[in-house]
Parts: structure tokens; sequence; C-alpha cells
């Protein structure tokens, strides 16, 4: 079936059956690899997206569950938090093999978006969902932690 | 042209065709060659463009450990530029010119030697292409070559200064220097410079870098396999008509070695839901069969009998005449790695005939032998292009190469028109995968009435991971795996009456080495043993470990690691409520303590509230990596023995995905400090060495918090620790 899909800012088109993942929709149909598989159980965070600017994971999100609702994707971020994320995670040199990054930093651009000035516990419980293999958690961390430093300027 | 992914995302050296190049290469005999093209002879490490380009071109795959920062970093230092100028490719598969020194003829990355076997090799790329660049100047400049340099890109000399692009077409018809000098290490800017960044992470923070799953072939078909419920089963029939329900599945067909049914589908989604539709007919007659309490009551039969190899060939301590004796049983079970990637890669026909494989591939010379024989096609007419890979910890080095090999078979089924790539999910990955294997150790250990150690008698058990492999030749000598006793045949401790038996048992479905291999359980033991014996002695553990760590360089090294852990995590003086575990282990040639401080107790919780961490790995050539490697390889450590194991039932793997096998989470573990001493020794490996001493430094805290409970079997979660 047709359906039409409020993606990074543009309405785009996609065919697919019911039941389809956001994640391969994007994936596969849309080619926007940034989004990653990791597990397809909700368990791992590396499929993170936004729906209405809330992290969701999308390999548990079904296509016609999506509705009317902005997806975003960590190519269409665009916003003051994610800009000082991406910043700090250079900085810090926080990705290693990199595979979850992308599902850390969408996650933790929800997070400075509703709380700017997060405690490492806050940060814990935010991204617990998130896992990352190569144990980068210490710079996901400080990472957090120095974005919010750069978005107060 | 190899056109790979780089810091920016260009199509190296494609762009203009008016582009010229010099390009460096130095033989795995030492000697350097140079020319304008890519010659046969030629391995380029570095290739300088006219536009003033630098890549290296970098042998080691990425899987996150660093070497696409790392081996620039050597090239960038030599020949004088900065790292915001140099990017990487990585190099082809060819195992002639950029073959592993520490493999023989064999290019592949493991074993934490990518820095180890590189760095003089890629210094010394970088110091040639320097003193070219400056012998073409000198000789346009009409001045002494002696009178210049080049700094951040630009020759310079008297009143003088050249992008080095300015002199690439003059350099690339000079003969290659035969011993370039190399720097002064009192002179580097960037090796040791903790302000490097890597490489890579802008690609990895913006979502475009681009892994091996994320390659969009054009006209590419998916395939999955179905593979048996059981290790080594194989499908006789199958049965597709609710397959043919799902739209985009293609088809279905039998591999031709029967260990599987490849489902192709149109896209990833499709291929996993036809699968699951799939009925197969499996003869199971040659399958797995055993359960995992079978395996281990195998291991520990084993250690109760006379072992087959005596490993140190000696005669074992006067137990006899031990005033105290102590002695423990420990068991590991089977882990599987779980890169956060799951497997896949790409496979497709070139117009020449040949095969092209995308791959982010760790030993391509394996897979390349396998599909040129599977292909029928001479060694030159296979490709392997390298991508990304999202971790490794071993996976992606079979000896079977057996991802790929599936991958091929699922082609050569094809009219091969359209490219195929394999994909995994993580339930294949957890339960059609390849694992460490099961171990035990039994150590008795004898101490006279000062407390000293007389006797350490050790006994292990369990499956060799290389007989029966490419890789036998390598590891086993004289019937023993050396990978099977690694870190107690070898320590650096000094240990009076030490002696080793070792017994293979049978293998237990797919074997494979794991983030530090043999040192996975190794190191536990030891230390684990250490703690007892100086607990048992009545001597504090540092200062019991350290009485048998006195004579050369080895045991100073180890002793160093030891001590500067001790100092920098306040060994000893425990916050309030918290108890501490020490403990270190020489693996791949570098050594590294770790002091681990927990608050709680087995019963109540254990909470992991930090870990201090010194390494000893020769030069640091990046000390941040080198950091990053260390908090990893600790998380790695702890992660498993906490809570992770992989269990048969009648052969058949009882965990299917992440929630039955519990990734380490943010909050399962508090700050990671790392501390690096400095030395002039050559490099040595830091992809592997921080996780053995992850787990013994743990499991000695929880042991000071919970009343001398010694945990002997792992994980953790499952032999009566609860963390919180
Ligand atoms: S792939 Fe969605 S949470 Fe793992
Ligand atoms: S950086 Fe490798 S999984 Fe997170």
């Amino acid at each position: 079936m047709t359906i039409t899909l409020q993606l990074n800012g543009d309405a785009r088109e996609v065919d697919a059956e019911p039941g389809t993942p956001l994640l391969w929709v994007i994936r596969d149909e849309l080619k926007l690899t940034g989004t990653k598989f990791g597990c397809g159980v909700a368990s791992c965070g590396a499929c993170t997206v936004h729906l209405d600017g809330d992290p969701v994971r999308s390999c548990q999100t079904m296509i016609e569950d999506v509705g009317e609702a902005q997806v975003t994707t960590i190519e269409g971020l665009d916003s003051k938090a994610a800009a000082a994320l991406q910043q700090a995670w250079v900085e810090l040199d926080v990705p290693q093999c990199g595979y979850c990054q992308s599902g850390q930093i969408m996650s933790a651009v929800g997070l400075l978006t509703v709380n700017q000035n997060p405690t490492a516990e806050e940060i814990d419980d935010h991204m617990y969902g998130n896992a990352c293999r190569c144990a980068t958690y210490q710079r996901i961390r400080a990472g957090v932690q120095r974005a919010a430093e750069i978005m107060e300027g | 042209m190899n056109t790979q992914i780089t810091r920016r995302g260009f199509l190296a050296g494609s762009a203009a065709g008016a582009t010229a190049f010099l390009l460096v290469g130095v033989g795995a005999n030492g000697a350097t060659a140079a020319g304008p093209a890519e010659a046969k002879a030629l391995n380029p490490f570095v290739k300088i463009g006219s536009d003033g380009t630098v890549t290296a071109i970098v042998k080691h795959f990425e899987k996150g450990q660093g070497p696409a920062t790392g081996l620039p970093t050597l090239i960038a230092e030599e020949l004088g530029v900065r790292m915001d100028q140099i990017r990487y490719e990585f190099a082809p598969s060819n195992p002639e010119l950029y073959a592993n020194l520490a493999f023989g003829k064999f290019q592949g990355t493991g074993g934490s030697t990518a820095m180890a076997n590189s760095f003089m090799q890629y210094r010394t790329a970088g110091a040639a292409a320097r003193e070219m660049l400056l012998m073409a100047a000198a000789k346009d400049w009409s001045v002494d070559a002696s009178k210049l340099s080049i700094e951040d890109g630009l020759i310079k000399g008297p009143g003088k200064s050249a992008s080095i692009g300015e002199f690439v077409i003059a350099a690339s018809a000079l003969e290659a220097p035969t011993a370039p000098k190399l720097k002064d290490p009192a002179d580097f800017k960037l090796i040791g410079n903790s302000k490097v960044r890597r490489l890579d992470s802008e690609i990895k923070s913006n979502g475009t870098a681009m892994y091996a799953m994320d390659l969009h072939l054009p006209n590419q078909m998916i395939a999955v396999i179905k593979r048996p419920p059981r290790k080594d089963g194989l499908a006789m029939s199958f049965d597709d008509s609710s397959s043919n329900s799902v739209k985009g599945f293609i088809r279905a067909a039998i591999l031709p070695n029967k260990a599987g049914v490849a489902v192709y589908a149109e896209n990833t989604w499709a291929a996993f839901r036809a699968r699951e539709e799939l009925e197969v007919e499996w003869d199971m007659s040659k399958a797995e069969n055993r359960s995992s309490e079978q395996i281990k009551s195998e291991i520990m039969s084993a250690l109760e009998a006379k072992p087959t190899y005596n490993v140190l060939k000696n005669e074992p301590g006067p137990m006899e005449k031990a005033e105290k004796t102590v002695e423990k049983t420990f068991y590991f079970p089977l882990l599987a790695h779980a890169p956060m990637e799951p497997l896949n890669c790409s496979i497709e026909a070139t117009e020449d005939g040949g095969i092209l494989l995308h791959d982010g591939c760790q030993f391509p010379t394996g897979p390349h032998s396998a599909l040129a024989q599977i292909f029928n096609l001479p060694f030159e007419k296979v490709q392997i292009k390298t991508m990304l890979a999202g971790g490794s910890f071993g996976r992606r080095a079979t000896p079977t190469a057996d991802y790929q090999v599936e991958a091929a078979l699922a082609f050569i089924l094809t009219d091969r028109s359209r490219p195929v790539k394999l994909v995994w999910s993580r339930e294949d990955d957890l339960t059609g995968g390849y694992y460490r294997p099961a171990f035990g150790h039994k150590v008795k250990v004898g101490l006279d009435s000062k407390g000293d150690i007389i006797a350490w008698e050790h006994r292990i058990a369990g499956q060799s991971i290389m007989k029966g492999t490419p890789f036998e030749s390598f590891s086993v000598h004289d019937g023993v795996d050396h990978s099977s006793v690694e870190g107690v045949s070898d320590t650096p401790y000094r240990i009076p009456g030490q002696s080793v038996g070792l017994t293979d048992t049978p293998k237990a479905t797919s074997l494979l080495w794991w983030r530090s291999v043999g040192h996975t359980h190794t190191a536990y033991v030891m230390e684990v043993m250490m703690d007892l014996a100086a607990k048992t002695a009545g001597k504090d553990p540092l200062a019991f470990r350290l009485a048998y760590l006195k004579g050369d360089k080895n045991q100073d090294r180890m002793a160093g690691v030891l001590k500067l852990a001790a100092e920098k995590g306040n060994w000893g003086k425990a916050a309030e409520g918290r108890s501490q575990g020490l403990a270190v282990h020489k693996s791949f040639g570098s050594y590294v303590a770790e002091v681990v401080e927990v608050s709680g107790n087995a019963e109540d919780g254990v909470k992991i509230e930090k870990v201090t961490c010194a390494v000893d790995c020769g030069i640091a050539v990046n000390p941040d990596i080198i950091k990053a490697q260390m908090e990893g390889g600790i998380g790695y450590g702890i992660g498993h023995v906490m809570r992770d194991q992989i269990t048969l039932a009648d052969g058949e793997v009882e965990q299917f995905n992440f929630p039955d096998y519990e990734p380490l989470r943010i909050n399962d573990i508090g700050a990671i400090d790392v501390h690096i001493i400095s030395s002039a020794e050559a490099p040595t490996g830091v992809g592997e060495p921080g996780t053995p001493p992850a787990a013994p430094a743990l499991a000695n805290a929880i042991s000071a918090a919970s009343n001398d409970l010694h945990i002997a079997s792992l994980p953790m979660s499952e032999n009566g620790v609860s963390f919180s």
C-alpha cells in the first residue's frame, strides 16, 4: 500500500505492506542508512528516530501507526541540541565502531530537548536502552554533559 | 582506483583525471618502493596527489579500535602534515602487498597487532615520501635538501615555500631512498599527542559513515539464510508456499552445502518475513545434540584426570611440603561476540568476469581464497572492498570465512545478474554463530610457613580454538594449543613450583577467538587465585603479587602498571561503604592493571562505582585511542562476566536476542580512569589487553565485599551475585 510519511520535513510517498517496521522503510525504501538495525526487538536503540520530536525505536514502530507524525532521522536533525551533541561527540571522540552512535545521538537529543542540564544519573536513566557493544558509555555520558555546556554557550 | 570512504566522503583520486600521484610503500623485508602509479610490486601506504591531498592506505580494517586514525598518524608524523591534511582509504585485498607482518603472507587484523606490525612500515613510508619530495624541491630550487623541511604540508626552504603537491610529479620519478631517516622520537608532534582526534568521529556522529550493512548496490537482492535449529543439521527439502504470500519474496533455494536454505527477497523485511514462513525439513543425524551440562561435565571430568600435556615440561612443585594450601575449580561458559552491526556482506559479478565482495572484512585473505575457489576464478579476479565494520570482537575473522562463504553460495545459486546482499539478524548472530569455547581450570596453590608460594598446580581443560584450522601451525606446538594456556604458562609472575597441565576436550558447536582469546579465562583464574593465595597467606594482595614480579624488564613492566593502578585507584583506601579488587595481566605484549571499586555486596546487589586502569603498551601512538580501548575493553570484559552466557539444550542455543544476552548498559558501570605508562618500547596491542584483568578485578572486589565469596563459575549473576 502507498503511505505518505512526513520525513525530515518532506512528504515522502512509500510503498510498504502494513506491519512493516518504520526502520526498514527508512533504510531499504528511502535509503537513509544513518538509522541502524541492531536487534529488531526494541532492545538496543540503534534504530532510534524521533516521532514528533520524541525518540522511538523504529524497529518496533509499524509503518501504519506513524500517521501524520513528523519523523526525524539522524540525517534530518536540525536543532541546537543536535549540533551541540555532534560537536561534543567529535571533541571527545565518543564513537569506536560507531554503529550505535546514530541511535545514541537521537536519544541524547531527546534528553537535552527536555532537560538542558542533566546529571550523570539522569543521563544513565534516559540512555539505558541504547546499547553500545564497544562500551563507549563513559564518553557518551561526558558527551551529553559537554553538549549541555556548549548549548549554554 | 579504489573508491573508499574517507573522512569527507570523497571518492579519493577519481575526481580529476589530471591529478598525478606519488605512491610510496614498504615491503615486508623493509625495502621501500615508490612510483607514479600503482605498479604491481608497489604496496602504497601513502598516496600524495599533485593537488596536495595525502591519503594513507590502511591495510587494517576499522572496527572501532582506531587503525584508520593510527596508521595515518604515523604517515603524517614522518611526512610533515597535520592530521586534518590526511585522510584514509582501506587497502585492497592483496596478501603480497598488505600482509600483516605478524601473520606471514596473510592480510588481516587481529591479535591486537595492527599498530605493532605497522609502526615501522608506515613511518618508513612517510619518511621516504618526505625525502623524495625534498629531493625534488632541492633540485628545482638548487639548494641542498638538508636545508629543506616539510611542515603542515608545505615544503620550506631558505626564502621559499611550496605545497608538497607541486613536487609530486618530480618526486615520483625518483628512486625511493633505501633507508629514509626516521624522526627522533623527541621530535614527535603527533605520535604520543593526546590531542590528536580520530579521523572517523564526525561521520560516525552524523549518520554518514557507511558500513557494509548500509550498502545498496543497484538492483540488489537481499538473502537471508534459514539455518538448522542445531549446528550441522542439513537442509533436505523445503516448502515455500506460505513465503509466496510475502510481497517482495523472490525465491528460496537450498545452499549447495545444505547448511541452510537461502531466502531471496527484494528488501530486508520481506526476506525476514518470508524466512519465517518457510518450512524446512532437516536431516539432524549429524547435528550438535549436546547440552551445556554435558559440555561442562566433559570439561570437569577432564580436570580430574591426568592432563594430556605437561605444558611446561617440568616436575610439579613440592605440594606435600606446603603448610597451607588453597584450591579452586573454575568454569567458563560459551560466549557470543554480538558485534553491534549484525554480520552481512554483498557480492556482485564484475564486468571482467570476476567477483567483487563488499565487506567489513577483517581477514581479507581468507574470504579472498575461499571465493576464488567457490567461483573457480584465479586469485586476482576476486576483489574485496573493505568497508567500516560495526564491531567484531573476533567474530568477523573466522578461519572458515563463514559468512562470506554463505554469501558466495547464495550468489552462485543465482544467474549472477543481480548483486546479493547477505544479512544476518541478531537471532542469527546469537543462535547460529561461533562462540568463545567453554573452559575449566583447577588450581591448587601451596604456601610455606612464611606464606610464600612453593607449588602452583594448574590444570586447564577445554576446546582448542586453533587445532584443525589454518592457524594451527602458528599456535600449536607439541600438541599444546598456546591459545588454551596463554596467560598461565607464560605469565610474567615468577611462580615457584608452577606446573601447567592441559587436556583438550571435544569440540562443542563452532568455536572462535573472542576479544583477548585464551586470556578471557586465564587472566581470571590467575588473578582470582593470586588473591586467594594472598588471603590464605594473610598478606595484602598488592604486596603479595609484587613479590613475584622481581626479575627483568618483563616483571618490572608488570609491576609498573600494578603500582600505578594501585596509586591512582587509591588501593587500600576505598571510600566508606566500598570495596576494592585488583588484577594485572599481560596480553598481546601489553601490561594492564585495574582496580575495581564497588559498593554493596553479592547478596544485596553490587554496584560498579569506578575502575582505575594503568596500561603499558610501549610507545603510546594515539594516547586517547588507547584510553578509549581500555575503557571499551573493560566494559566488554565486565559486561559478559556479569550476566552473559550461551547455553545449549540438546544442541539448541537458548539465547536469541539481546533480552537473553543482555549487553552491558550505561548504568551498569561508573567512571573509568585510564593512565598510560610513558615508554620508549615498541608499541604493542591495545584492542584486547584491557579486557582480561577487568573480570578478575571485579571478582576480587566482590569477594572483598561479600565475605570472601570467590566466584569460580560464570556468569556471576547465575552464581550468587546480584547487581544493582
Ligand atoms: S534495532 Fe531497534 S532497538 Fe535494536
Ligand atoms: S561504538 Fe560500537 S557499538 Fe557503540
